[in-house]
């Protein structure tokens, strides 16, 4: 016999237990009924600091976690609406502001909402100086012009500006993370070595938001809690609990479970494969990132508006959309994407063989091969070979330069490119951000190293336009702003070497239950407190 | 080996230390060169720390400035003594992309790797020994075709694929397990506020607050990613069992012990695999070592925060710190697991006591 006859007994009786124990049993409900549970990939949060946060999942957090003195509506992408300040004026000379604070508010520590916290939380994250405070710095406001620039008296808080600037450009960069109001008495018993309190801001929320942050592990997930007494309203939920899970197959199969409420990192293959569940319902809105091809005017063929021209009939815009992008980007042609003031939705532009060949024709261009850097990643592999599809249709030959993400910008950024296939978010929700880069470029040379300009990383002098985007982000009047950036698209469309093709798409998928999720679309984040399930 | 022929008769505390003297000196040795050819791959890898810290917006000024203060323009062997120095004394840098101590992160996913890899080694183990003993008894019989079936399967499976699908058959069809991740959502929202961490590994901490409704969810959460792991190894450890104990029931004191009317059970289960155990050590070490360092794709399907997750992040956002910190780990647990099954084989090989 292979086993002592005691051992087999045991054996035996282990197995039955075994068996017993895996059973199905109650552990597996649905996510609690107060709480939004969330699956996200959320591996690109540095920190959770207001002043410092400038990747998405981190602002999702900040969104509902602080106010600014002005806000965006979140149900009407880009309309701006009264934050933590009540009403606002300008000088006549457009440099002075003022805001008024809205009376009887409080911080989720519980102290009030006073002017002082507004001024101090600016200048704050001026003198944090991290990523995001540039935005902050374009009114003229440094380190050691911030404490006289923005003053506090009162219920009124003073911002005085360095140029005469469009109000509606200060307004939309208040309603940026960056700009959030901190509690200073909080913030300030925390500081330690003069950190202003980053370090511990960096997990701890000390804002007037619907949530407070309860706990946060980098790349594993967060815990929001709601208050009691938000200022527009007490959130629907009690709780939001979001799970770093980057894996899509495993989103899905939480969220057909109901295991989780929200997937936020869904493929079109998990979208299509769920079509027919009635448990599931999936969210489709724009985000603010634009996918272009630029061309590096070194290379004297790009000049040629007819060359430029072939290309730009010669893109399948549709067509990438219909096959293999499927709702993660949307056909779009201009710099600004659309929810952003002034952006222009209509595409012009579509696959059209014979008008693009007439147009090389026409440039007298013999030499046609050019070669497009392109980043490794899946999508992106998938639209360039798109394009040298059909480059190669009317007989542009493109050699695809591919490699990794750091590497391509580093050429990017010295110029050594040919033609190049790039994304591009915009930093703050007023259309400056995009046309600063892209329709100014104040010296081409290679010594100016303009690098924060597309426009000179493509060695492209834009001529007027760049005069008249820098006369635009000064113009008081809404309706003619709005008319001075049609016309930059406009043109910028039809003689740049930048060719826009798309702009980013969500796709969000939800238990059914779910109500009222709004993604921030392509000017703002996610605002959790609306949510209900 | 000198001191196995050396003649003269020594003592045998001199013995011992003189062998704890060398195995130090050669794990610190193997220690600096797992730390050299990490930093020289760091440095041949064509990403740019810098352009990954900063970003697109960059100023060229800042540029310049970081490549400065991370000390990337000193000499190549300035950088690696400085690197060397600082992980010696238990500093692994800073996270680029958290800005947190890498020691810090590394010792938080740490204890959730040891805790799935720790349960799959264990369970292959309790399975692969007795499936390699049983096979190798009765060669060519139904149970050896279907062992070595199972592991040739177990062998060429794509761990990816046998995740997902253990995932949508137990998980997602039949309900037996826990989802993704560690704890069902309701247990991880209280797990930081209930739970006093001891150990950092859930089964461990639940168990020891006496909270058997979260250690039953972890346990639930736990069982398929370490049961496939558990599966892979298996595989391995009754594969080499199994050839391990052929050799063995061949020798001649396995006849005399047969021939003396010794019970079938205690000739296979006593004397036979003793013997087989010190081989068997070598295996089941370097398959722990396996598990720890290689559960990337495990942990990256089932949301598990171990250290092969955080890892291939790291390096997908470039965070070089991050990647080097979390390697270094990883290899001094190999080399401790090394020392480890050494030991092992003197308490069961007399004849390497020496």
């Amino acid at each position: 016999m292979l086993f002592d006859p005691t051992i087999r007994r045991a054996g035996a009786l282990v197995v039955a237990a075994l068996m017993l124990g895996a059973a199905p049993s109650a552990l597996f409900a649905a996510t609690p009924a107060d709480t939004l549970v969330i699956a996200d990939a959320i591996d690109d949060i540095v920190s959770l600091d207001p002043h410092e946060a400038y990747e998405f999942s981190g602002l999702d957090v900040i969104n509902n976690t602080y106010d600014g003195l002005i806000e965006l509506d979140p149900t009407k992408p880009g309309e701006l609406v009264a934050g933590l300040a009540e009403s606002w004026s300008v000088a006549d000379d457009g440099l002075t502001y003022s805001f008024k604070m809205k009376a009887g508010l409080t911080f989720s520590s519980g102290n009030p909402v006073r002017a002082q916290d507004a001024a101090y939380s600016l200048q704050r994250a001026v003198k944090l100086d991290k990523s995001p405070a540039f935005i902050l710095n374009q009114f003229g406001w440094t380190k050691d012009t911030v404490d006289s620039m923005i003053t506090a008296d009162g219920d009124t808080v003073t911002i005085k500006v360095d140029k005469p600037f469009a109000p509606t450009f200060l307004y939309n960069c208040l309603t940026a993370g960056v700009a959030s109001i901190v509690d200073e008495e909080t913030v300030k018993s925390h500081e330690v070595d003069g950190d202003l309190g980053t370090e511990w801001l960096k997990s701890n929320s000390a804002g007037t938001g619907a949530y407070v942050l309860k706990s946060f592990k980098p790349n594993e997930g967060y815990v929001l809690e709601a208050r009691s007494g938000y200022w527009r309203g007490d959130a629907k939920l009690k709780r939001v609990f979001m799970q770093h899970i980057p894996e899509a197959a495993t989103q899905r199969l939480q969220l057909e479970k109901g295991d989780i409420d929200i997937a936020r990192e869904l493929t079109p293959t998990d979208i299509e494969g769920m079509a027919g569940n009635a448990d599931i319902t999936v969210q489709q809105d724009v985000g603010g990132q634009i996918f272009y091809l630029a061309f590096n005017q070194k290379d004297e063929r790009f000049k040629n508006e007819h060359f430029l021209n072939a290309m730009r009939w010669a893109v399948d815009y549709q067509g990438m959309v219909d096959t293999f992008l499927k709702g993660t980007e949307v056909v779009h042609q201009s710099f600004l994407p659309s929810g952003y003031l002034g952006a222009l939705t209509d595409t012009p532009y579509s696959l059209d063989v014979e008008k693009a060949k007439a147009e090389l024709a026409a440039s007298g261009i013999t030499d046609t091969t050019i070669k497009l850097s392109v980043r490794n990643a899946a999508d992106r592999m998938d639209m360039a070979q798109s394009i040298q599809n059909t480059f190669g249709q009317i007989g542009i030959t493109v050699e695809l330069n591919v490699g990794e993400g750091a590497e391509q910008l580093k050429e990017y950024r010295a110029r050594q490119h040919q033609a190049t296939l790039q994304s591009w978010g915009p930093d703050y929700p007023d259309p400056n951000t995009n046309s600063s880069t892209f329709a100014e470029n104040p010296d081409n040379s290679d010594e100016g190293k303009n690098t924060g300009y597309l426009a000179w990383r493509n060695a492209y002098d834009p001529g007027a336009m760049t005069a008249l985007s820098q006369a635009a982000v000064l113009e008081k009047d809404p309706a003619k702003r709005v008319a001075m950036y049609e016309e930059l698209q406009k043109t910028s469309r039809e003689t740049s070497p930048f060719i826009v093709m798309f702009q980013i798409g969500y796709q969000t998928g939800m238990r059914a239950t779910v109500k009222d999720f709004y993604t921030g679309g392509a000017t703002d984040s996610v605002a959790y407190w609306l949510v209900s399930k | 080996m000198t001191e196995y022929s050396s003649p003269l008769p020594r003592s045998p505390l001199l013995s011992v230390l003189r062998q704890i003297g060398n195995t130090a000196v050669t794990l610190l040795v193997t220690f600096i060169g797992l730390l050299a050819v990490t930093f020289i791959i760091s440095r041949v890898v064509p990403i740019d720390p810098v352009t990954s810290i900063l970003g697109e917006r960059a100023t060229n000024a800042q540029i310049e400035q970081t490549r400065e203060a991370l000390g990337l323009n000193d000499p190549l062997w300035q950088q690696f003594a400085i690197y060397l120095g600082d992980t010696l004394t238990g500093d692994l840098g800073t996270s680029i992309r958290t800005r947190e101590p890498v020691l810090q992160e590394v010792a938080r996913r740490f204890p959730a790797t040891l805790e799935l890899a720790t349960l799959a080694t264990v369970l292959g183990v309790l399975l692969g020994v007795p499936a390699g003993v049983i096979a190798a008894t009765k060669p060519g019989s139904w149970f050896d075709q279907i062992t070595r079936l199972i592991g040739l399967m177990g062998y060429s499976m794509p761990i990816f694929w046998l995740g997902l699908m253990g995932l949508l058959l137990f998980y997602g069809h039949l309900g037996w397990v826990g989802g993704p991740g560690r704890l069902d959502a309701v247990y991880q929202m209280s797990y930081d506020f209930d739970i006093t961490p001891y150990s950092g590994m859930i089964l461990l901490d639940t168990a020891l607050n006496g909270r058997w409704d979260m250690f039953a969810n972890a346990f639930s959460h736990i069982i398929l990613p370490a049961g496939l792991l558990a599966y892979i190894s298996m595989a391995y450890i009754s594969r080499m069992t199994r050839s391990f104990m052929m050799n063995e029931l061949g020798q001649e004191y396995i006849t005399t012990a047969r021939v003396k009317g010794m019970p079938e059970y205690r000739v296979i289960w006593v004397h036979a695999l003793k013997n087989v155990m010190v081989p068997l050590i070598t295996v089941v070490a370097l398959s722990y070592a396996y598990l720890l360092e290689g559960a990337v794709l495990t942990e990256t399907i089932f949301a598990w925060p171990g250290l092969g997750s955080y890892i291939t992040d790291a390096l997908m956002v470039a965070d070089m710190p991050a990647v080097l910190g979390g390697t270094v780990v990883v290899g001094a647990a190999y080399i401790g697991l090394n020392m480890l099954s050494d030991l092992l084989y003197r308490l069961v090989d007399p004849r390497a006591r020496a």
